[in-house]
C-alpha cells in the first residue's frame, strides 16, 4: 500500500507550491503562480474527486457509470444556490430577497426547495444528501431489478440526459439555461481575491485527500473484497449467500456524495454553474479521465483526470479543433492498447489481457444478464 | 332618364317578383355606372335562378363584361361579342362603342357570394358540394331562397345534405327564424361536427331556452367528438414520431440486440447517412431533388454500411467480450467522425431540399397529414420489412442468426464466424444511414445529428427487449406514442423526461425489456 501514497504525496506538494508560489511570490515575478493557474489546479482537483467517485464504484464494483456527472452537478447546484443566496442585494436588479433570474422571470416569492439555502452550512449538507439521495433511489431499483452492465451504464446515461432536459426549464426554478453565476463571496469571503482562491484550492487538495483516504478504506476492508468479487461474477458472490445488490448499494451512494462534494468545490471555483454540466458527454469524459489513468487504482483515476484535462486545457489552447480528435483517439486507444492505464505501464505485474472467453457469448451475457 | 326608367320599370317587375322578371331588374342595374347599383344588381342576379347569371357574373368577375350606351351588356369572348342575356354572338358590336363594367371591392366580394350560390346548380356535383360548404361558412341569411331552391332542385343525396347543413347554419344567423326551426337547424348542425360548426353554435349558446339548452347539448356532443378526433390525431403524430425512432434504432437493434456490441457510434452512422443525403443532392443539382433523395437511400446504406464493416474489422473485433470498452472505444470514434465531418461541412446545419412528393398535406376527415411525416412512416415500414426479410430469408441472415444462437457450433459448421460479424455490423450501420437520409427531411442536418438520437435510440432498443425486431417496433411506437400524449399536458420537454423516467422504472420491472428472448437464444 505504500506505492499507493506517492501519487497523493506528490499532488499535496504541488498544491503547497502553488500557494506559496501565489501568496508569497510576489507579482510579476517569474516564479509567481497567477490566480488563473490556482483556479485551474482547483478544478482540476474537483475533477479528480469526481474521477475517484467514479473509479470506487466502476473499478472496484464494475458499475460503469455513465450519469456520475449529475451527481457532481446536483452537488454544484446546492453550492450555486447557497452562494445565490449570499448575493444578497448586490444583483443587477438589487433585490435582496429574490435571485436575479427569478426577478427577470417575474417571479415574486422564493420557492420552497430554497429555502435553508441561505445558510453556508445546509448548503454544504444538501451537496452531499441530495445526490446521495438520487443516487439511493436510482440504486435501490436498479440493483434490486439486477439491472447491471451495459443496461445499468444506458440507465445513468439517460438519468443525467433527464435532469440536463430539466434543469434547461425556466420554471425549475434553477435558473434554466443561463444557470447561475455572477457569484460574490462565500463566508464573507470575496471569492475574486486571491487568498479566497488558494484557500479553495488547498480546501479541495484536502478533501481530495479525505476522499482518497475514504476510498482507500473502503477497497481494502472487506465491503471492498465483496465488491472486488461482486465485479468478477456477481452470480457466484450471490451463491455465496452475498446480497450484491446491498454491497453496489452503499458503494453507489459513497460514490455519488463524494461527486457531490466534487461538484460543489467545483462551482465555488469557477462561479458558474449550468445544465450543460449534466451534458451525457461530460460524464463519458469522465470515465476515459479514470480509463487513462487506470481503472481499479483509485490513484489512477486522480493521475488521468490531472493529466486528461491538462491535456484538454493545452488543446483548447493551442489547437481547438483538434481536441476532438484527440478525446476520441484517447478513448480508442487507451481501450485497445492500455486497458490498465498509465498506472498499469509502471506496476510489475504480468499483463492480462482480460477474459479469454469465447468473444460474442461472452458480450452476451452480460447484456442479457 | 331611360335608366330612371329603367330602375322604375324594374322596380315594378320585381313586385311582380318572377324570376324573369328580377333578372330583368338585374340586368339593368348592372349596366348602371354606380359601384352600389353594380352591386346590387350581381345580388339581384345570383339570386334571380337566371339561367345566363353565371356566365355574366363569372365574364364581370374576369373583366370581361362591357356595356353599350343603351344600356346592353356584351361578354367579351376570344371569337367576339356575345349577348349577355340571350348568350347568342353579336358580330355587330364594335368594341370602341363599349365601356367596360368596372369592379371595386364590394362588388367583388358580392361577385364571389353570387358565384358561390350560382355553383350550387352546376351540372358538376363536386362543384355543388364545394358551393354548399362554402355558403356554410358563409351562413348568410340572404341566401336561404336560393338554398331553398337547390335543395328542391338537389337528386344528389350527400350533396343535399351538405346543402341542407348551409342551409341550417343560414339560417341560424338570420334574426326573424322561428324557434321550430331554429331547433332543427342546430340539431342538423350538431350532427355535422367539427370545429367550423361549433363556431357557427357558439354566439348562440347564451339564448333563452329552449334554444340555448338545445346550442349547448349540440355543444358537448361536437367537443366530444372533437376530442375523439384530438386523440387519433395525437396517434397519428405518435406513430408518426416512433417511425423516426424506429428508423433511429432499426439499426441499433441488430449491433446492440443481436450482436450485443454497444455502438455510441450508432448516431454518427445516421448523421453519415443524412450528410450522404445533402451531398447527393449537391452532385445532381437542385434540378432532381426527387431523384436525389431516392438515390441517397443505397448510397447511404453503402457509405455507412462499409464503414461500419470497416470499424468492426478495425476496432470492435478486438473487443468482444468487454462490452464496457466497446461502448468506450466506439464513443471515442463518435467524436472523431463527427469532428472530420465538422471539418468537411463546416458546424452549421446543411440544407436538404424536400423533393416536390415528400411536401404538402392533405386532410382526412378531421385529420391534417403531413406528406413527408407519411412518407417516412411508409419508409420505416418498408426498411422493417426489408431487414426481417434479410434476416429471416437470405443465406447470410441465416448465418447470423446462427452465429447470435451459437457461435462455437455456427463455427464448427463452417460459417466463417468473423466475417458474419463484420457483415451483421455492416448491415446494422447501414440501416442506420438509410435512416439518416429520411432523418434529413425532418431535422437538421448538422454534425450533431446523431447525438440527438443516440439515447432515445437506446431507450427503444431497451424498452422493447434486446435480441427482438418486433420488440423494436412495439418499443418505438410505443414511446412515440406516449410522448405525443404527455406533450400536451406536460410540454414536450417534461413529457420526454416522464418518459425517460417511465422507462427507467419499466427496466426495473422487466429487465429484459418488453419482449424478451425466450428459449435457448436467451441463455447463450
Amino acid at each position: 500500500m505504500k506505492t499507493a501514497w506517492i501519487m497523493p504525496a506528490i499532488l499535496v506538494g504541488a498544491v503547497a507550491l502553488l500557494a506559496g508560489m501565489n501568496l508569497a511570490v510576489p507579482e510579476g515575478a517569474p516564479l509567481h503562480a497567477s490566480a488563473y493557474l490556482i483556479s485551474l489546479a482547483g478544478k482540476y482537483l474537483c475533477y479528480a474527486i469526481l474521477a475517484l467517485s467514479l473509479d470506487l464504484v466502476w473499478g472496484y464494483a464494475g458499475i460503469l457509470s455513465l450519469g456520475h456527472g449529475a451527481f457532481f452537478a446536483l452537488g454544484g447546484y446546492a453550492m450555486g444556490m447557497h452562494l445565490m443566496r449570499e448575493i444578497g442585494a448586490r444583483g443587477v436588479y438589487g433585490n435582496a430577497r429574490l435571485p436575479d433570474f427569478m426577478v427577470f422571470l417575474g417571479w415574486h416569492d422564493l420557492p420552497w426547495y430554497w429555502s435553508g439555502f441561505d445558510h453556508f452550512a445546509f448548503a454544504a449538507v444538501m451537496a452531499l444528501l441530495v445526490p446521495a439521495l438520487l443516487a439511493f433511489v436510482f440504486g435501490w431499483f436498479a440493483f434490486r431489478a439486477r439491472v447491471s452492465g451495459v443496461y445499468l451504464s444506458i440507465m445513468t446515461q439517460a438519468l443525467t440526459y433527464a435532469l440536463m432536459l430539466a434543469f434547461f426549464r425556466n420554471d425549475m426554478g434553477f435558473g434554466g439555461n443561463n444557470g447561475m453565476t455572477d457569484f460574490k463571496d462565500v463566508l464573507g469571503l470575496p471569492l475574486q481575491a486571491d487568498a479566497t482562491r488558494v484557500l479553495l484550492m488547498v480546501l479541495s487538495a484536502l478533501i481530495l485527500a479525505g476522499a482518497y483516504a475514504l476510498c482507500c478504506g473502503i477497497v481494502s476492508s472487506r465491503l471492498g473484497k465483496v465488491l472486488v468479487a461482486i465485479r468478477e461474477s456477481e452470480a457466484r458472490t450471490r451463491f455465496l449467500a452475498y446480497r450484491p445488490e446491498s454491497y453496489k448499494l452503499v458503494v453507489w451512494v459513497v460514490s455519488a456524495a463524494i461527486a457531490g462534494i466534487g461538484g460543489a468545490l467545483y462551482v465555488a471555483q469557477v462561479g458558474i454553474i449550468n445544465p450543460s454540466e449534466f451534458a451525457p458527454a461530460n460524464s463519458i469524459e469522465t470515465v476515459v479521465w479514470v480509463a487513462v489513468g487506470g481503472r481499479a487504482t483509485l490513484t489512477g483515476a486522480i493521475l488521468g483526470a490531472v493529466l486528461v484535462n491538462l491535456g484538454k486545457t493545452w488543446f483548447t489552447g493551442v489547437l481547438p479543433e483538434a481536441w476532438l480528435y484527440a478525446l476520441g483517439a484517447l478513448f480508442i486507444l487507451t481501450t485497445l492498447f492500455l486497458p490498465r492505464g498509465i498506472i498499469g505501464l509502471f506496476s510489475w505485474r504480468p499483463r492480462s489481457r482480460g477474459p479469454a472467453e469465447p468473444a460474442v457469448t461472452a458480450a452476451a451475457s452480460e447484456v442479457t444478464g | 332618364m331611360i335608366l330612371k326608367w329603367a330602375l322604375l320599370l324594374g322596380l315594378v317587375l320585381a313586385l311582380a317578383s318572377t324570376p324573369q322578371a328580377r333578372a330583368q331588374d338585374a340586368y339593368a342595374l348592372l349596366a348602371s355606372p354606380s359601384f352600389d347599383s353594380i352591386r346590387q344588381g350581381v345580388q339581384e342576379l345570383g339570386r334571380s335562378g337566371d339561367s345566363r347569371a353565371l356566365p355574366v357574373i363569372s365574364a364581370l368577375q374576369a373583366g370581361e363584361l362591357f356595356v353599350r350606351a343603351d344600356h346592353a351588356l356584351f361578354i367579351r369572348t376570344a371569337s367576339g361579342f356575345t349577348d349577355a342575356q340571350t348568350g347568342k354572338s353579336a358580330p355587330d358590336v364594335s368594341a370602341d362603342k363599349l365601356k367596360k363594367v368596372r369592379l371595386n371591392n364590394p362588388v367583388r366580394e358580392a361577385i364571389d357570394q353570387a358565384l358561390g350560390s350560382l355553383r350550387l346548380f352546376a351540372s358538376d356535383p363536386g362543384q355543388r358540394r364545394l358551393a354548399a360548404d362554402a355558403m356554410f361558412h358563409a351562413h348568410d341569411p340572404l341566401a336561404l331562397p336560393t338554398l331553398d331552391r337547390a335543395i328542391a332542385a338537389e337528386k344528389d343525396a350527400v350533396v343535399r345534405r351538405t346543402m341542407t347543413e348551409a342551409r341550417a347554419a343560414a339560417l341560424l344567423s338570420a334574426p326573424d327564424a322561428s324557434t321550430q326551426d331554429k331547433l332543427s337547424a342546430i340539431t342538423i348542425i350538431g350532427a355535422r361536427g367539427g370545429a367550423d360548426s361549433r363556431a357557427i353554435l357558439e354566439p348562440l349558446r347564451d339564448q333563452p331556452p329552449p334554444v340555448g339548452t338545445a346550442v349547448a347539448a349540440a355543444m358537448r356532443s361536437i367537443d366530444q367528438q372533437l376530442q375523439l378526433w384530438g386523440v387519433i390525431q395525437s396517434v397519428y403524430y405518435g406513430i408518426s414520431l416512433g417511425s423516426v425512432l424506429l428508423l433511429a434504432a432499426a439499426g441499433l437493434a441488430i449491433t446492440f440486440g443481436v450482436m450485443g456490441v454497444i455502438n455510441m457510434a450508432h448516431g454518427e452512422m445516421v448523421m453519415l447517412g443524412a450528410y450522404t443525403a445533402f451531398v447527393v443532392q449537391q452532385a445532381l443539382g437542385p434540378v432532381w431533388t426527387g431523384i436525389s433523395i431516392a438515390l441517397a437511400v443505397p448510397t447511404a446504406f453503402v457509405i455507412s454500411g462499409g464503414l461500419g464493416i470497416i470499424i468492426e474489422r478495425t476496432l470492435i473485433r478486438w473487443l468482444y467480450g468487454r462490452p464496457l470498452e466497446t461502448l468506450l472505444a466506439t464513443w471515442g470514434l463518435s467524436l472523431v467522425l463527427q469532428q472530420v465531418v465538422r471539418s468537411i461541412f463546416g458546424p452549421d446545419n446543411r440544407p436538404v431540399e424536400p423533393p416536390g412528393w415528400m411536401s404538402g398535406d392533405f386532410h382526412l376527415a378531421g385529420l391534417t397529414l403531413t406528406l413527408n411525416r407519411l412518407v417516412i412512416i411508409a419508409f420505416a415500414a418498408l426498411v422493417l420489412t426489408g431487414l426481417m426479410a434479410a434476416l429471416r430469408l437470405t443465406p447470410l441472415g441465416l448465418r447470423m442468426r446462427a452465429v447470435t444462437q451459437n457461435r462455437t457450433m455456427a463455427a464448427a459448421m463452417g460459417i466463417a464466424t468473423p466475417w458474419i460479424d463484420a457483415f451483421t455490423f455492416g448491415l446494422g450501420s447501414g440501416v442506420a444511414g438509410m435512416a439518416g437520409v429520411a432523418l434529413s427531411q425532418i431535422d437538421n442536418v448538422s454534425p450533431n445529428l446523431g447525438q440527438a438520437y443516440i439515447i432515445d435510440s437506446f431507450m427503444v432498443v431497451v424498452f422493447g427487449g434486446v435480441g427482438n425486431l418486433w420488440g423494436t417496433v412495439i418499443g418505438a411506437l410505443t414511446l412515440g406514442i406516449v410522448n405525443k400524449f404527455l406533450e400536451p399536458f406536460a410540454g414536450a420537454v417534461l413529457g420526454k423526461i416522464a418518459v425517460l423516467v417511465m422507462v427507467i422504472l419499466f427496466i426495473q420491472r422487466k429487465p429484459r425489456g418488453l419482449m424478451p428472448v425466450r428459449g435457448r437464444a436467451a441463455e447463450a
